[in-house]
């Protein structure tokens, strides 16, 4: 396919690889911001091509995995009215709450639809006058503007039954959430293409200038991986610190000015809890007052509800780039993609999730294994 | 999730106050809205995420990426340390 078969090339995948070990002096730490950029990195094995000392460790860049469990809880509450139609992208049905996932409240007779894109609630809700046909509105701000255009036309055309639950999050907050951690060990990071797309850089370079943190904004093919790793190390090295776009062949750095327009015109920034993190402050979207018609938590007043998450999960460090998969005790045992114990697990584009996918609970069991039987010298 | 798919525009058309059109991802054809991208025209590149085009691909800027890293890759090939045809006849 055009714009993406040439972005894997191995033999450039190579040279960058090499040009990344010419100018290497020392070992560096840099964070992948998104989910997706981390499911690209393992499938391809990106980070285990890169030189001795390069280390990539993964962000909180996946908004199924950092949707809070309250959230999840609130989303059933309300799928499990008999008025309601509860409409979502597929990801988000297998996600665990505190009283199963979904799909199971699917199969219990609820009507939950899985949909495309959130205009189809539209017709949904068109085609059933007498039910509220609800959207669960996650995602980043790549997604914002669809989210924000199905609440515009809604209202726009008079459709009353039409809502969404809001659980939109926001990158840069979290970036500096990192970034200001006393356990941090972040020095670059990889930004995310496609949240750019929509917001362009702006934002960014503050970050990078207060920090002093090179960020390269970047693509998802594995070309573009090696090539903003590249672009950070290249930064790295000369002790410079500054917001690059590797990926210019999609965004500059205004971003979509139309889409950007219309989300400031339905959403507001509003604190926000992360699950596996807390909350961050000014780190997500909420309704604007104009649009309350169609907020689903003021239809419904779902209460507030308390949670829980398991006291061995280490997500929120991972979701830090802290620590990795491969430190936590139940990873690839107790906490599997069947049977997710915590945030990075729960979506495929989590860390745990993605190294678990391509086999690397069985690099730990290997070592074990190795580690046991290994000679007493 | 924050997945989005480059595809060609084939056809636009107009529904419920939306521009609309069909793209191309591979064998599939898709519709997908060009609200956000009100330049995008038919034989373009956009980017969809979830039914809307976020992003018209720049024809220009992705040839410039790839000529940067096909020069890198040929600079690497003229830096690769050649052998020394004498020192790898030295007798043993």
């Amino acid at each position: 396919m055009k714009y993406i078969d040439e972005y894997r090339n191995p033999r450039l995948a190579k040279s960058i690889v090499d040009e990344i070990r010419r100018i290497q002096t020392r070992p560096w730490v840099i964070m992948e911001v998104c989910g997706g950029q981390t499911h690209s990195i393992v499938k391809h094995g990106l980070d285990r091509m890169l030189p001795e000392g390069i280390e990539l460790v993964h962000g909180p860049g996946c908004p199924v995995c950092v949707t809070p469990l309250d959230m999840i809880d609130k989303a059933h509450a309300i799928a499990a009215r008999p008025n309601v139609i509860f409409c979502s992208f597929g990801d988000m049905l297998r996600v665990p709450g505190s009283h199963g996932d979904l799909f199971t409240l699917k199969s219990q007779g609820a009507d939950i639809r899985v949909v495309y894109s959130p205009l189809d609630c539209l017709k949904i809700a068109s085609a059933n006058p007498d039910k509220q046909a609800v959207f669960f509105a996650i995602g980043f701000e790549t997604t914002a503007p669809a989210n924000a255009m199905l609440v515009h036309r809604a209202q726009q055309d008079g459709v009353k039954n039409v809502s969404v639950l809001v659980s939109h999050s926001l990158v840069p907050p979290a970036i500096t959430y990192i970034l200001q951690s006393p356990q941090n060990r972040v020095q670059g990071f990889l930004g995310p293409g496609h949240v750019c797309a929509v917001m362009g850089y702006r934002e960014y370079e503050p970050v990078s200038e207060r920090y002093k943190v090179p960020i390269v904004i970047t693509g998802f093919e594995p070309l573009d991986l090696l090539h903003g790793t590249l672009m950070v190390v290249r930064q790295l090295e000369a002790g410079t610190h500054v917001t690059e776009n590797q990926y210019s062949r999609i965004l500059d750095r205004e971003g979509n000015v139309p889409a950007r327009k219309l989300v400031n015109s339905v959403f507001e920034v509003a604190d926000r809890r992360w699950r596996g993190v807390g909350w961050i402050p000014k780190s997500g979207y909420k309704l604007r007052w104009e649009y309350r018609e169609h907020d689903a938590e003021k239809i419904f007043e779902v209460k507030e509800i308390d949670t829980q998450e398991p006291a061995i999960c280490i997500s929120g460090q991972i979701l830090k780039g802290i620590k990795k998969p491969h430190d936590c005790p139940a990873f690839g045992t107790m906490c599997t993609p069947l049977t997710p114990l915590g945030a990075t697990m729960v979506s495929a584009e989590g860390a745990c999730a993605a190294y678990y996918a391509y086999g690397r609970h069985l690099d730990k069991q290997k070592a074990e294994t190795t580690a046991v039987h290994a000679p007493v010298t | 999730m924050c997945l989005a798919i480059p595809g060609k525009v084939l056809e636009e058309f107009e529904r419920g106050g939306l521009r609309m059109a069909k793209v191309q991802f591979g064998g599939i054809v898709r519709e997908a809205s060009l609200d956000y991208t009100p330049d995008a025209k038919v034989g373009d590149y956009v980017l969809v995420h979830v039914g809307f085009a976020i992003s018209t691909v720049d024809a220009e800027e992705a040839e410039r990426t790839y000529q940067l890293l096909e020069e890198m890759d040929q600079l690497t090939e003229l830096e690769a340390p050649v052998v020394d045809e004498v020192s790898a006849r030295k007798p043993q």
